[in-house]
């Protein structure tokens, strides 16, 4: 039982982008549209998984003075391998994503769920919170790039909705990210006082 | 004009919090007060500097003959958090003034992924020096007009009658997206 709770906690109720905030600048950056805001989310999830993984496996023998270093080389470790397999495989993805394929290795989620969770708890727990909170990135960051697509290209992984010439081209534009997450956050505000 | 380019590119037309969505964390963090906002500032400019030269140094230096480009991700964080450490430490004994000026943003710099971003990108860019010096100067003082520019409204906004539901992020978040819509209107100036 609380393996699944361990699961489902990153999903809605500590949604790492909508709830706790962070996370952002991959957030905004890479949601113009829905295939780079997937393509982005299974990087992440891949580099979550796995730190969680290998901090988890390791903790009994982690000083605690340097722990902070060694989260580090094995989430950079991880970032890298990300990096090389897109870049080999992937190179349109990996050109649209650009920097922030390397900039994974300071995503806060990742390293806040390793101190905050992998840490402290044993590999299967910590490779369920990492799927859970891959999920609930994957979820934030690819609602906000299908909104933004339809919004500002009127397509939807590249399927033509309706006329480009009838979307307001803001939306995929930097402005479009910031207005898509305020009024997706003022939205959630509401539904929750309802809720309650 | 070349180097002016540069500068300006990564000022006004790239920059970096508002167009690149980079270190978006501390543009929300640390910008409901004025004062918290040029500390930052200050501090931000200060590291990437210097950061900016360490890691250009050490990437064409170090990696690059001996071609070590995949360790650059692992070597460029190490570098950085070690390097804001040094500079605590120095400005701390040295000039104690500016130390309190910046207070407790310097160890929260190692954080700001605008520094480590700033390495990566002169890289990307193949600057030489010179340029990548130019480039994370105007990186660094974007990234202090687009913070402190956004504590000046958030200041005035914490007294507006703002809807319930658009109070404390979204309403900053709106915020952000009109400056944004200024900034956006530089692209195509000096035909850059």
């Amino acid at each position: 039982m609380s393996l699944w709770k361990d699961l489902n906690a990153g999903i809605v109720k500590e949604n790492p982008v909508l709830r706790l905030m962070i996370g952002l600048c991959p957030t905004l950056a890479v949601s113009n549209n829905a295939i780079n805001a997937l393509g982005m989310s299974v990087a992440v999830a891949f580099v979550l998984i796995c730190s969680n993984w290998v901090i988890a496996a390791i903790r009994k023998w982690t000083p605690d003075e340097i722990r902070i270093p060694i989260f580090i080389i094995v989430i950079s470790t991880f970032v890298t391998i990300s990096d090389y397999i897109m870049q080999a495989y992937y190179p349109d993805l990996y050109a649209a994503l650009g920097v922030f394929v390397p900039l994974i290795v300071v995503n806060c989620i990742i390293l806040g769920r390793a101190e905050a969770f992998a840490y402290r708890n044993p590999v299967l727990n910590s490779i369920l919170d990492g799927v859970g909170m891959s999920l609930g990135f994957a979820l934030a960051l690819v609602s906000i790039g299908v909104i933004r697509e339809i919004a500002g290209a009127g397509t939807v992984f590249g399927v033509q909705l309706f006329n480009t010439a009838l979307a307001a081209t803001i939306m995929i534009l930097p402005p479009g990210a910031f207005i898509t997450i305020g009024v997706l956050m003022a939205f959630l505000n509401k539904m929750e006082n309802r809720v309650l | 004009m070349e180097l002016f380019g540069i500068f300006f590119a990564a000022l006004m037309i790239n920059n970096i919090l508002l167009i690149r969505f980079i270190a978006l964390c501390s543009f929300f963090g640390v910008s409901t007060k004025i004062d918290t906002s040029v500390g930052m500032s200050f501090a931000v400019i200060f590291v990437m500097t210097i950061s900016s030269a360490v890691s250009w140094v050490i990437f064409h230096g170090i990696l690059a003959p001996f071609h070590l480009e995949f360790l650059r991700t692992a070597t460029f964080i190490l570098t950085i958090a070690a390097l804001v450490q040094l500079e605590e430490l120095y400005l701390k004994k040295m000039i104690p003034a500016l130390y309190r000026a910046m207070g407790i943003y310097l160890p929260l710099i190692t954080t700001n992924c605008a520094i480590l971003a700033v390495a990566f990108l002169a890289i990307d860019y193949r600057f030489n020096f010179l340029q990548s010096m130019v480039y994370s100067v105007g990186v660094s003082g974007g990234y202090s007009l687009a913070i402190v520019l956004f504590a000046y409204i958030r200041e005035r906004m914490a007294l507006a009658p703002i809807p319930k539901w658009f109070q404390g992020y979204p309403i900053a978040f709106i915020t952000a997206a009109l400056m944004s819509l200024a900034f956006l209107g530089f692209t195509g100036m000096f035909g850059l």
